[in-house]
């Protein structure tokens, strides 16, 4: 598991890649990968092409990500989910909350 | 690292040699070194020291009278028990095999003679260094091993009270089966069951985010209210909403409750599901046709309560049918190679039903022979619900004990809702809780449950709504029936329900007088030449109900007016159905 970040070259967007499984494991990581952002960030993008599995401790640190961005206001994009990963995100209707691209 | 234990100050060495010479040198040499040194002159004498002096490190020559070196070192040694005690040999032996006896024996080392200080020195400074090691890990072994056990018995209590909060209600009930496992308490899955008052019942099958103890604990307010709010009478989407909040409340962002919803009337037979995250349920038909059951909102504790929805979807059912839940922990379940049963597997397992006598066991044995001897996974919660008869479910009432308390004899209330709190707010848990005050009707919640109930369905759907209960008989219609409701409710204006409640006390028992009064034009209930036309004209199987459990039953004013006189005695109540 690794999880790399990207900014956009206007500082707005930060993209999270996260690979492997996103579980409990990566909790720490993903925490560190936003919090230490700065507060010119307004959209995040979690890229899951590389990401093979979701449990659902990952869909807590994705909500601790939307509170940490504003809560109802937050902008967060889920992106290239594979099927499984796709399927998880639906079963929890996640898509209220999230745009799953 | 950290030194828990500090030895300060100098050893206690025990020396033994039969050469005055070696031994004096030995011990002149060793104290020099700031250690205390106790002197043997054989084997024998040596073990005596021991027990006497109980020394930190022991220096014995192999070859003494009475009891030689190798045979001290055994003695000395079962007497340390787990105390680590270096014993090293004095020796001017130079053959190997000779030198490895030593150690068979249980000596620690040799030191060769003639001795040389630094060696001396180096030795048993780092045969200090081992036994202090040593005392640290026994200490940290003997820490963890009470620490756990402190645990287990603090789990222990704790499974007690959480198995009474959190018990598993009318899971025993004839027509549920289910499996969870019995380690459950801290694999953060919940399963409950629980009659309501009224007859039918409500299910609560769930998945902690996590493990262990927070998963255990955010089970408990769910029970509490599960079941407190179930036998007040309250219907699925208030128990829903209530939990939702309460959970979004106590616990962290991030942590949350998958879980899947179920209300089962045995009297209309039908279904009323929520399903929040937890894998499609499926209602089997007793065709073997099936419906999925989609998770189609939101875990408990994601939404705030203005944003929580508490929609159900409706189905009609026959006897026999079945209904199936499971959390994840089914499609995970692993065989020895790492695969996961899955969602193809649990299909095929369905379509087996019928040789395995129920969905339930198909799919049991289907896991069971995917899994093989690896079925070791806690977090496996499954449930199955067949619909019956409600005549066909028995020992589901919900008795409470007489009180010993008096409580209100002679009482009257009266009490209404209008506009649009007729749309939200369910009036019948409030109702039943003053009814309840009295000691002898508690017995009978049941009964008066299903009265005010059925008075409170007619007034509303039927005198106000005007709906026809005759599409409630069909399949499509009864869809199109609740949808209807919904519609009308949302744009109610000017209406009103009045409840006017009465109560008298006996020398044997007691009468209850309901009166339900509705805004709605009523009808012509006079032209009704008997009671079966005022049946199929007024409120389908719901009169028939109302009349099998009261005295009496009259329509008055417009037909907008119901009462129902209610007796009670202290005899044992009528068995609900």
């Amino acid at each position: 598991m690794a999880i790399q970040t990207r900014r956009s070259e206007d500082g707005r967007t930060l993209t999270i890649k996260i690979e492997g499984r996103f579980d409990f494991s990566t909790h720490q990581v993903f925490r560190d990968a936003y919090e230490h952002g700065d507060q010119e960030v307004i959209h995040y993008v979690i890229d899951m092409c590389e990401t093979t599995y979701l449990d659902s401790s990952a869909l807590g640190m994705l909500l601790l990500l939307r509170d940490y961005a504003g809560g109802d206001t937050a902008r967060i994009s889920i992106e290239n989910c594979n099927n499984d990963v796709r399927r998880i995100l639906t079963i929890s209707n996640f898509e209220q909350l999230f745009a799953i691209q | 690292m950290d030194e828990p234990l500090p030895e300060k100050g100098p050893l206690r060495v025990l020396i033994a040699d039969d050469s005055d010479s070696d031994r004096l040198i030995l011990q002149a040499m060793v104290k020099r070194l700031g250690h205390d040194v106790v002197a043997a002159e054989d084997g024998f004498a040596a073990v005596e020291q021991y027990r006497v002096f109980h020394p930190h490190i022991v220096l014995l020559d192999v070859m003494m009278p009475r009891m030689d070196g190798m045979e001290a070192a055994h003695e000395i040694k079962a007497l340390a028990g787990e105390v680590l005690v270096p014993v090293i040999f004095l020796t001017s032996l130079s053959d190997a095999g000779a030198l490895a006896r030593c150690l068979e024996s249980g000596g620690d080392d040799f030191l060769p003679k003639p001795y040389n200080r630094i060696i001396i020195e180096a030795k048993i400074n780092a045969f200090n260094r081992m036994r202090l090691m040593h005392r640290t890990l026994s200490h940290q072994r003997d820490l963890i091993h009470a620490r756990n056990w402190q645990l287990l018995q603090e789990q222990e209590v704790a499974k007690r009270v959480f198995d009474n909060v959190a018990h598993t209600g009318c899971l025993n009930a004839s027509n549920i089966q289910h499996h969870a496992s019995p380690t459950s308490i801290f694999n953060g899955d919940v399963l409950f069951a629980c009659p309501r008052p009224s007859g039918g019942m409500h299910i609560l099958i769930g998945d902690f985010t996590g493990h262990g103890l927070p998963a255990a604990i955010g089970a408990m307010p769910v029970a509490e209210i599960f079941y407190g709010m179930t036998s007040k009478g309250f219907g699925c989407g208030d128990v829903l909403r209530e939990i939702n909040q309460k959970l979004k409340r106590i616990l962290p962002t991030g942590m949350f409750c998958c879980a899947a919803f179920i209300e089962a009337d045995f009297h209309l037979n039908c279904l009323r599901v929520w399903n929040g995250g937890l894998p499609d349920g499926y209602l089997i038909r007793g065709n073997g046709e099936r419906e999925i059951l989609t998770s189609n909102h939101l875990p408990l504790g994601v939404l705030s309560p203005e944003r929580f929805a508490a929609a159900v979807d409706y189905y009609r059912t026959e006897p026999g049918d079945t209904l199936l839940f499971a959390t994840d922990g089914i499609l995970e379940a692993e065989n020895a190679d790492g695969e996961m049963f899955g969602q193809d597997r649990l299909l095929e397992a369905l379509d087996s039903a019928e040789e395995h006598g129920s969905a339930f066991d198909a799919v049991m044995a289907g896991v069971r022979a995917f899994t093989g001897a690896h079925l070791v996974q806690d977090d496996l919660t499954i449930v199955a619900l067949e619909m019956v008869e409600e005549e066909a479910l028995v020992g589901l009432d919900n008795r409470t004990p007489p009180s010993a308390l008096r409580g209100p004899a002679s009482w009257d209330c009266s009490y209404s809702i209008s506009d649009r709190t007729l749309g939200h707010f369910n009036p019948l848990p409030l109702l039943l809780h003053i009814c309840m005050e009295v000691p002898g009707l508690r017995r009978r919640s049941g009964e008066v449950y299903t009265l005010l109930s059925e008075l409170y369905t007619n007034a509303l759907e039927h005198g106000i709504l005007g709906l026809p209960s005759d599409w409630k008989s069909s399949p499509e219609g009864f869809g199109r029936y609740y949808a209807e409701r919904e519609r009308r409710l949302a744009s109610l204006r000017g209406h009103r329900i009045e409840f006017t409640l009465h109560h008298r006390t006996s020398r044997d028992g007691g009468e209850l007088r309901i009166v339900c009064e509705d805004s709605g034009p009523g009808f012509d209930y006079k032209d009704l030449l008997g009671p079966d036309e005022a049946q199929a004209r007024y409120a389908g199987r719901g009169l028939g109900l109302l009349r099998q459990l009261s005295v009496s039953l009259d329509f008055k004013g417009a037909g907008n007016q119901v009462e129902v006189l209610y007796q009670w005695d202290y005899s044992e109540p009528r068995s609900q159905g």
